[in-house]
Protein backbone atom coordinates (compact mmCIF):
# COMPACT_ATOMS: atom_id res chain seq x y z
CA UNK A 1 0.00 0.00 0.00
CA UNK A 2 1.11 3.66 -0.79
CA UNK A 3 0.71 6.62 1.45
CA UNK A 4 1.05 9.35 -0.85
CA UNK A 5 1.03 13.25 0.78
CA UNK A 6 -0.51 15.59 -1.87
CA UNK A 7 1.30 18.30 -2.17
CA UNK A 8 -1.53 20.75 -3.28
CA UNK A 9 -3.58 20.13 -0.69
CA UNK A 10 -1.44 18.49 2.72
CA UNK A 11 -3.47 15.21 3.14
CA UNK A 12 -1.37 12.22 3.60
CA UNK A 13 -3.82 9.28 2.20
CA UNK A 14 -3.47 5.61 0.98
CA UNK A 15 -3.46 5.00 -2.37
CA UNK A 16 -7.10 4.04 -3.35
CA UNK A 17 -7.91 8.03 -2.47
CA UNK A 18 -5.62 8.69 -5.54
CA UNK A 19 -5.82 7.89 -9.26
CA UNK A 20 -2.51 6.80 -10.78
CA UNK A 21 -1.68 8.94 -13.93
CA UNK A 22 1.13 6.91 -15.90
CA UNK A 23 4.87 7.80 -16.03
CA UNK A 24 6.09 11.50 -15.28
CA UNK A 25 7.58 13.57 -17.53
CA UNK A 26 6.61 12.78 -20.61
CA UNK A 27 7.59 14.99 -23.91
CA UNK A 28 4.17 15.35 -25.74
CA UNK A 29 5.34 14.63 -29.43
CA UNK A 30 2.64 15.96 -31.65
CA UNK A 31 2.56 18.68 -34.68
CA UNK A 32 6.14 18.73 -36.16
CA UNK A 33 7.60 16.07 -34.72
CA UNK A 34 8.81 12.51 -36.60
CA UNK A 35 7.12 9.02 -36.43
CA UNK A 36 9.63 7.29 -33.95
CA UNK A 37 9.30 10.38 -31.63
CA UNK A 38 5.55 10.14 -31.92
CA UNK A 39 5.83 6.21 -31.19
CA UNK A 40 7.91 7.22 -28.61
CA UNK A 41 5.93 9.55 -26.75
CA UNK A 42 2.46 7.11 -27.63
CA UNK A 43 4.03 3.66 -26.68
CA UNK A 44 7.42 4.19 -24.81
CA UNK A 45 7.33 3.50 -21.36
CA UNK A 46 10.26 3.31 -18.37
CA UNK A 47 9.62 -0.19 -16.56
CA UNK A 48 12.09 -0.09 -13.67
CA UNK A 49 12.72 -2.03 -10.90
CA UNK A 50 13.51 0.65 -8.40
CA UNK A 51 13.23 4.25 -8.97
CA UNK A 52 10.91 5.79 -10.94
CA UNK A 53 8.27 8.91 -11.18
CA UNK A 54 4.75 9.49 -12.09
CA UNK A 55 1.76 11.50 -12.46
CA UNK A 56 -0.64 10.90 -9.81
CA UNK A 57 -4.25 12.67 -9.44
CA UNK A 58 -6.08 13.14 -5.79
CA UNK A 59 -9.09 12.16 -7.01
CA UNK A 60 -10.95 11.45 -3.81
CA UNK A 61 -9.49 15.07 -2.32
CA UNK A 62 -8.87 17.93 -3.75
CA UNK A 63 -8.70 16.96 -7.36
CA UNK A 64 -4.88 17.79 -8.25
CA UNK A 65 -2.35 16.34 -10.32
CA UNK A 66 0.92 16.38 -8.73
CA UNK A 67 3.71 14.21 -9.25
CA UNK A 68 5.44 11.03 -7.42
CA UNK A 69 8.84 9.71 -7.08
CA UNK A 70 9.05 6.37 -5.23
CA UNK A 71 10.50 2.96 -5.76
CA UNK A 72 8.52 0.09 -7.68
CA UNK A 73 9.88 -3.00 -5.56
CA UNK A 74 9.51 -1.55 -2.02
CA UNK A 75 6.45 0.85 -2.07
CA UNK A 76 8.72 3.76 -0.32
CA UNK A 77 7.61 7.07 -1.22
CA UNK A 78 10.79 9.59 -1.95
CA UNK A 79 8.66 12.55 -1.92
CA UNK A 80 5.81 14.09 -3.68
CA UNK A 81 5.87 17.47 -5.71
CA UNK A 82 4.06 19.78 -8.14
CA UNK A 83 2.42 18.81 -11.55
CA UNK A 84 4.07 22.13 -13.13
CA UNK A 85 7.46 21.05 -14.08
CA UNK A 86 9.54 19.53 -16.42
CA UNK A 87 11.98 17.25 -13.92
CA UNK A 88 12.15 16.36 -10.27
CA UNK A 89 13.11 18.97 -8.38
CA UNK A 90 16.49 19.40 -6.60
CA UNK A 91 14.91 18.20 -3.02
CA UNK A 92 13.49 15.16 -4.61
CA UNK A 93 16.78 13.98 -6.61
CA UNK A 94 18.62 14.38 -3.32
CA UNK A 95 15.72 12.53 -1.15
CA UNK A 96 16.55 9.62 -4.00
CA UNK A 97 20.13 9.86 -3.63
CA UNK A 98 20.22 9.60 0.06
CA UNK A 99 18.01 6.33 -0.48
CA UNK A 100 19.25 4.74 -3.59
CA UNK A 101 22.75 6.32 -4.57
CA UNK A 102 23.77 6.20 -8.05
CA UNK A 103 20.10 6.15 -9.12
CA UNK A 104 19.18 7.32 -12.78
CA UNK A 105 15.80 7.18 -14.25
CA UNK A 106 16.08 8.33 -18.04
CA UNK A 107 17.74 11.26 -18.32
CA UNK A 108 17.92 12.41 -14.36
CA UNK A 109 20.27 10.95 -11.81
CA UNK B 1 -44.86 25.14 -8.71
CA UNK B 2 -43.16 22.56 -7.62
CA UNK B 3 -41.49 21.82 -4.31
CA UNK B 4 -37.74 20.67 -3.73
CA UNK B 5 -36.74 17.89 -1.53
CA UNK B 6 -34.14 15.83 -0.71
CA UNK B 7 -32.97 12.62 -1.94
CA UNK B 8 -34.10 10.71 1.30
CA UNK B 9 -36.32 13.26 1.93
CA UNK B 10 -34.66 12.92 6.01
CA UNK B 11 -34.58 9.58 6.21
CA UNK B 12 -32.95 7.98 9.48
CA UNK B 13 -31.58 5.37 10.80
CA UNK B 14 -31.64 4.57 14.57
CA UNK B 15 -30.96 1.35 15.57
CA UNK B 16 -27.34 0.76 15.77
CA UNK B 17 -24.24 1.65 17.58
CA UNK B 18 -24.71 5.27 16.28
CA UNK B 19 -27.28 7.43 14.50
CA UNK B 20 -27.34 8.34 10.83
CA UNK B 21 -30.01 11.10 9.29
CA UNK B 22 -30.44 12.94 6.08
CA UNK B 23 -30.01 16.57 6.77
CA UNK B 24 -32.24 17.58 4.56
CA UNK B 25 -31.73 20.26 1.37
CA UNK B 26 -28.61 22.81 2.03
CA UNK B 27 -27.84 25.77 -0.03
CA UNK B 28 -24.48 24.34 -1.26
CA UNK B 29 -22.30 27.11 -3.89
CA UNK B 30 -19.11 25.98 -5.45
CA UNK B 31 -17.10 29.02 -5.18
CA UNK B 32 -13.61 28.47 -7.45
CA UNK B 33 -11.38 31.30 -7.52
CA UNK B 34 -8.06 32.77 -6.52
CA UNK B 35 -8.36 32.67 -2.66
CA UNK B 36 -5.78 35.40 -1.65
CA UNK B 37 -8.07 37.82 -3.91
CA UNK B 38 -8.91 40.52 -1.44
CA UNK B 39 -12.89 40.67 -3.42
CA UNK B 40 -13.29 37.11 -2.72
CA UNK B 41 -11.99 37.15 1.30
CA UNK B 42 -14.17 40.11 1.69
CA UNK B 43 -17.02 38.36 -0.14
CA UNK B 44 -16.85 35.11 1.75
CA UNK B 45 -16.43 36.91 5.19
CA UNK B 46 -19.78 37.83 4.36
CA UNK B 47 -21.08 34.60 4.14
CA UNK B 48 -19.40 32.36 6.52
CA UNK B 49 -17.01 34.97 8.55
CA UNK B 50 -13.91 34.21 7.71
CA UNK B 51 -11.77 32.30 5.05
CA UNK B 52 -11.32 28.95 6.36
CA UNK B 53 -7.45 27.44 6.57
CA UNK B 54 -6.57 24.86 4.23
CA UNK B 55 -8.20 21.21 5.11
CA UNK B 56 -10.57 23.26 7.56
CA UNK B 57 -14.37 24.43 7.72
CA UNK B 58 -15.49 28.08 8.78
CA UNK B 59 -18.93 27.50 10.45
CA UNK B 60 -21.21 30.32 11.67
CA UNK B 61 -24.96 29.47 12.49
CA UNK B 62 -26.15 27.39 9.54
CA UNK B 63 -23.75 29.30 6.83
CA UNK B 64 -20.26 28.39 6.30
CA UNK B 65 -17.46 27.96 4.21
CA UNK B 66 -15.12 24.43 3.71
CA UNK B 67 -11.63 24.44 2.03
CA UNK B 68 -12.52 22.37 -1.00
CA UNK B 69 -9.07 22.60 -2.72
CA UNK B 70 -6.65 25.58 -3.06
CA UNK B 71 -8.57 27.29 -5.88
CA UNK B 72 -12.08 26.42 -4.04
CA UNK B 73 -14.33 26.80 -1.34
CA UNK B 74 -17.62 25.40 -0.38
CA UNK B 75 -20.23 27.91 0.63
CA UNK B 76 -23.17 26.74 2.77
CA UNK B 77 -26.34 28.77 3.23
CA UNK B 78 -29.80 27.99 4.22
CA UNK B 79 -31.38 26.85 0.88
CA UNK B 80 -33.68 28.91 0.03
CA UNK B 81 -31.30 31.62 0.22
CA UNK B 82 -28.74 29.96 -2.48
CA UNK B 83 -29.72 32.47 -5.77
CA UNK B 84 -29.70 36.12 -3.65
CA UNK B 85 -26.21 34.47 -2.21
CA UNK B 86 -24.92 33.68 -6.09
CA UNK B 87 -26.20 37.42 -7.64
CA UNK B 88 -24.56 39.08 -4.36
CA UNK B 89 -21.21 36.87 -5.09
CA UNK B 90 -21.62 37.74 -8.82
CA UNK B 91 -21.91 41.43 -8.08
CA UNK B 92 -19.20 41.87 -5.67
CA UNK B 93 -16.67 40.18 -7.72
CA UNK B 94 -17.54 41.36 -10.98
CA UNK B 95 -14.09 41.96 -12.54
CA UNK B 96 -12.18 38.84 -10.89
CA UNK B 97 -11.65 35.46 -12.50
CA UNK B 98 -13.93 33.24 -10.20
CA UNK B 99 -16.66 31.32 -10.25
CA UNK B 100 -19.95 30.74 -8.75
CA UNK B 101 -21.86 27.72 -9.28
CA UNK B 102 -25.41 26.15 -7.40
CA UNK B 103 -24.55 22.65 -6.58
CA UNK B 104 -27.39 22.77 -4.02
CA UNK B 105 -29.61 20.12 -5.76
CA UNK B 106 -26.41 17.67 -6.75
CA UNK B 107 -25.43 17.19 -3.17
CA UNK B 108 -26.82 14.85 0.02
CA UNK B 109 -25.56 15.90 3.20
CA UNK B 110 -25.78 13.39 6.41
CA UNK B 111 -25.16 13.62 9.93
CA UNK B 112 -23.60 10.58 12.19
CA UNK B 113 -23.69 10.58 15.83
CA UNK B 114 -23.37 8.96 18.99
CA UNK B 115 -20.64 7.83 21.02
CA UNK B 116 -19.52 5.56 18.23
CA UNK B 117 -19.76 7.52 15.23
CA UNK B 118 -16.08 7.48 14.88
CA UNK B 119 -16.18 3.80 14.28
CA UNK B 120 -18.65 4.27 11.84
CA UNK B 121 -16.62 6.48 10.03
CA UNK B 122 -13.51 4.71 10.83
CA UNK B 123 -15.16 1.30 8.99
CA UNK B 124 -15.71 3.09 5.63
CA UNK B 125 -13.05 6.13 5.29
CA UNK B 126 -9.31 5.88 4.89
CA UNK B 127 -8.43 8.50 7.17
CA UNK B 128 -7.62 8.00 10.69
CA UNK B 129 -10.40 8.44 12.78
CA UNK B 130 -8.89 8.54 16.61
CA UNK B 131 -9.58 11.58 18.40
CA UNK B 132 -6.03 12.96 18.08
CA UNK B 133 -5.97 12.88 14.62
CA UNK B 134 -9.24 14.07 13.34
CA UNK B 135 -10.51 16.85 15.58
CA UNK B 136 -13.12 19.18 15.64
CA UNK B 137 -12.62 22.15 12.88
CA UNK B 138 -10.72 19.75 10.76
CA UNK B 139 -12.70 19.24 7.00
CA UNK B 140 -11.34 15.82 4.67
CA UNK B 141 -12.02 14.94 1.31
CA UNK B 142 -11.76 11.22 0.64
CA UNK B 143 -14.15 8.15 0.16
CA UNK B 144 -16.64 6.29 1.82
CA UNK B 145 -16.53 2.79 0.35
CA UNK B 146 -16.72 3.75 -3.23
CA UNK B 147 -18.13 6.67 -3.19
CA UNK B 148 -16.16 10.72 -2.95
CA UNK B 149 -17.33 11.97 0.61
CA UNK B 150 -16.25 15.13 2.11
CA UNK B 151 -16.70 15.67 6.34
CA UNK B 152 -16.24 17.18 9.33
CA UNK B 153 -17.56 17.44 13.09
CA UNK B 154 -20.17 19.69 13.92
CA UNK B 155 -19.57 18.76 17.41
CA UNK B 156 -17.32 15.69 19.23
CA UNK B 157 -19.14 12.46 17.85
CA UNK B 158 -21.17 14.42 15.23
CA UNK B 159 -20.37 13.86 11.75
CA UNK B 160 -21.62 15.53 8.67
CA UNK B 161 -21.51 13.92 5.29
CA UNK B 162 -21.47 15.47 1.97
CA UNK B 163 -21.79 13.25 -0.93
CA UNK B 164 -23.32 13.51 -4.42
CA UNK B 165 -27.02 13.44 -4.68
CA UNK B 166 -27.02 10.57 -7.11
CA UNK B 167 -25.73 8.40 -4.39
CA UNK B 168 -27.72 9.52 -1.56
CA UNK B 169 -29.57 6.03 -1.09
CA UNK B 170 -25.82 3.94 -0.78
CA UNK B 171 -24.38 6.53 1.41
CA UNK B 172 -27.59 6.18 3.45
CA UNK B 173 -27.07 2.12 3.21
CA UNK B 174 -23.72 2.25 3.86
CA UNK B 175 -23.82 4.26 7.40
CA UNK B 176 -26.39 2.52 8.76
CA UNK B 177 -25.05 -0.83 7.92
CA UNK B 178 -21.77 0.48 9.27
CA UNK B 179 -23.38 1.08 12.42
CA UNK B 180 -25.74 -1.64 12.91
CA UNK B 181 -26.50 -2.95 16.52
CA UNK B 182 -23.42 -5.26 17.71
CA UNK B 183 -21.01 -4.25 15.37
CA UNK B 184 -18.62 -2.28 18.32
CA UNK B 185 -15.30 -1.99 17.13
CA UNK B 186 -13.80 -0.33 20.29
CA UNK B 187 -10.59 0.51 18.47
CA UNK B 188 -10.48 4.29 18.58
ZN1 LIG C 1 -4.87 16.92 -2.66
Amino acid sequence: MLILECPCCGVSGEETEFHAGGEAHLKRHSVGSTDDQFEEYLFMRENPHGVHFERWRHNNGCGKWFHAARCTTTLEVFGTYCAQTYEPPKEIKDAISARRPGWSWRNFS
Amino acid sequence: MFEAVSALQGASFNAGIAEVRELGLRGMITLRGDLTDKKLIKAVKGIAGRIPEPRTVALKDDDGAAWMSPDELLLMVPHADVLSTIETLNASLKGTHFLAANVSDARAVFEVFGPHAREVMAKLAPVDFSPDAFKMGMFRRSRLAQVPAAFWMNEEDAFTVVCFRSVAEYMFDLLSIAAQAGSEVDAL
